[in-house]
């Protein structure tokens, strides 16, 4: 009795210490996140460019504009390839390696683990930078490298039948390292009575799997699923850097949406038109999320 | 017979995933070697065909040659100070966030918890101009602060700091409370050493996020000075497109400093990249 009243009793400074604290950072986070976000919803309405005096509203204008604009168009298309196939690609592969580099046979693999991840620490430009020198037509150790089992050279981003692909084994190669431990940590996490008991009932290897380690996973696969997939909606720098320069890919073929968001704005200072593209990588990227929680729903 | 057939097969079977891994292992580190090899080679041997992996005579002309026309120091200083800062500020805010949000009740607590929380899987990129435009008005355009300021805070980090405070004992709060300690008191005596490993998972992380950043310093910065390592490596690229020894020293100078941070500090790096991710 004595000890409840004294603790109510100091619940009004610790209220006021959590206003205190909160308001400031919520406030922040509303005036950089929140009116952005909002901010960009509005201005795509406008046809507002950075530097011309008038600034009309203008509707969906903006929005039939970009449906029949080729270069949005190009832009959205790779992207959705991009995207999907650099996180299936990723996952496929860190789920693979995880199960390997998981089993108690597999000797090293702690060594292994850390020499797959060395990529994922290493920033997009410095990584980009060395694929550009690895794919160059003339020059790059990769056409040595293919040349060794018969295929011919290729002009690995100048060639824009392939240039996309080369940005996604470049996306791959630097997040599969990192994937895979995510994957192993959570294979680690099943607790083994679980398998056991499932091997004393007499379940085959592939009806443990399916049944005991995949849904106890199911956490991680969303975690991993939601967050690649944002990640490569919003790709960037690899594509920047490997499109610069007369040996980078063609624009157009390795032209994802934040790129064209960048030229619109920055180079063309169409700020209205591509208020109104970031507006749709908005809901791309909201609807992406929600789709695939919906697929993949954790029990937890 | 049969055991020996069969222990033959798994060693067969073991030496076919040790290749296998092996050769994976060798497509994630060639690259490096790639790398470092073409920056200390003198420039007839960068370009011969076929290509020459490992220098006949090395040099160290190309990372003269770097540092001659590009200020890296400076650019490494700025990246820096820039990723420390923000790095510095996410902590604060995060603990401090972190900890009212899993310890006090108030009104409307939840609904800033989900707020924030909304906010995080929105990329920058998605709302980037009217960033850029918000800063430019208040006079951010080519500043260091403008630099920081959308770097200061981070949902995830308000998000793994109160998952991680939430499992500190409300009695051992209410006993230092009782024994008549302020809230800020708290939050230095008990919460942030309780939560010393959690920071430090968020601090790698953020540090090294902020670190590869490049859509914001590009838009946002123009003056070399204020560049970052990222952004100088990117306009060193552009400059002298295809002289890959001195691209490729500086590629080496921009990636050598976090190679040795990652083989000395391995382990704790990859808890701290992973466990970000998986403690949610």
């Amino acid at each position: 009795m004595m000890k409840d009243s004294k603790i109510s009793s100091l619940r009004r400074p610790r209220v006021a210490f959590a206003l205190y604290v909160i308001i400031p950072i919520f406030a922040f986070f509303v005036i950089i996140r929140v009116f952005p976000i909002l901010g960009t919803l509005f201005l795509g309405f406008f046809d507002w460019g950075l530097i011309s005096p008038t600034k009309p509203f203008i509707g969906f204008k903006n929005y039939t504009a970009l449906f029949n604009d080729s270069l949005f168009i190009i832009a959205l298309r790779n992207t959705g390839v991009l995207a999907f196939l650099s996180v299936i690609i990723t996952m496929a592969g860190a789920f693979g390696l995880a199960l390997i580099l998981n089993r108690k046979k597999t000797i090293f693999a702690d060594i292994y683990k850390l020499i797959y991840f060395v990529p994922f620490v290493i920033s997009w430009v410095p990584l980009s930078v060395i694929w550009k020198w690895m794919y160059d037509p003339s020059y790059g150790v990769l056409n040595y490298v293919v040349g060794l089992v018969g295929i011919p050279p290729q002009g690995w981003l100048v060639n824009p039948k392939l240039s996309l692909y080369s940005v996604i084994i470049l996306i791959v190669w630097r997040s599969v390292g990192f994937n895979t431990i995510l994957f192993s940590v959570g294979l680690k996490n099943i607790p083994s009575e679980y398998l056991e008991a499932g091997r004393i009932d007499g379940a085959e290897s592939i009806a443990l799997f399916r049944y005991i380690t995949l849904p106890l996973l199911k956490p991680i696969i969303l975690y991993i699923l939601i967050m690649t997939s944002i990640i490569n909606f919003g790709i960037f720098s690899p594509v920047y850097i490997l499109t610069v320069g007369s040996q980078g890919a063609p624009g157009n073929a390795v032209r994802v949406l934040v790129y064209d968001i960048y030229e619109n704005a920055f180079r063309y200072l169409h700020m209205g038109y591509a208020a109104a593209e970031s507006t749709i990588l908005l809901i791309l990227v909201v609807f992406l999320t929600l789709i695939e929680f919906k697929l993949i729903k954790p029990e937890a | 017979m049969t055991t020996k057939v069969r222990k033959m097969a798994a060693i067969t079977m073991e030496s076919f995933i040790q290749v296998f891994l092996i050769i994976i292992a060798i497509f994630f580190i060639f690259p490096f070697i790639w790398m470092i090899c073409t920056a200390v080679k003198p420039a007839t041997e960068v370009l011969s065909w076929p290509p020459i992996i490992f220098p006949k005579r090395p040099t160290m002309a190309n990372f003269l040659y770097v540092f001659k026309t590009a200020p890296f120091g400076r650019y490494y200083l700025n990246s820096i100070f820039v990723s420390g800062v923000s790095t510095l500020s996410i902590l604060i805010t995060s603990s401090l966030a972190g900890y009212v949000f899993a310890k006090i009740k108030f009104f409307s607590r939840d609904l800033m918890f989900y707020i924030i929380l909304a906010t995080a899987i929105l990329p920058l990129q998605s709302y980037l101009v009217l960033f850029y435009m918000m800063i430019a008005k208040i006079g951010g355009i080519d500043t260091y602060w403008g630099l920081i300021l959308p770097g200061m805070v981070m949902s995830f980090g308000i998000f793994f700091l109160r998952q991680n405070i939430y499992s500190i004992p409300d009695e051992l709060i209410d006993a230092a409370r009782i024994d008549g300690a302020s809230e800020l008191g708290i939050y230095i005596r008990i919460i942030l050493p309780l939560s010393k490993s959690a920071l430090a998972a968020i601090a790698i992380y953020a540090f090294t996020v902020k670190w590869g950043q490049l859509i914001w310093p590009l838009v946002v910065v123009s003056t070399k000075d204020k560049f970052t390592t990222e952004l100088g490596l990117t306009a060193f690229q552009q400059r002298f497109v295809v002289q890959y020894g001195p691209i490729s020293a500086a590629a080496v100078i921009c990636t050598i400093p976090t190679l040795v941070v990652f083989i000395v500090f391995n382990k704790q790096i990859i808890r701290g990249l992973t466990l970000t991710g998986l403690k949610g």
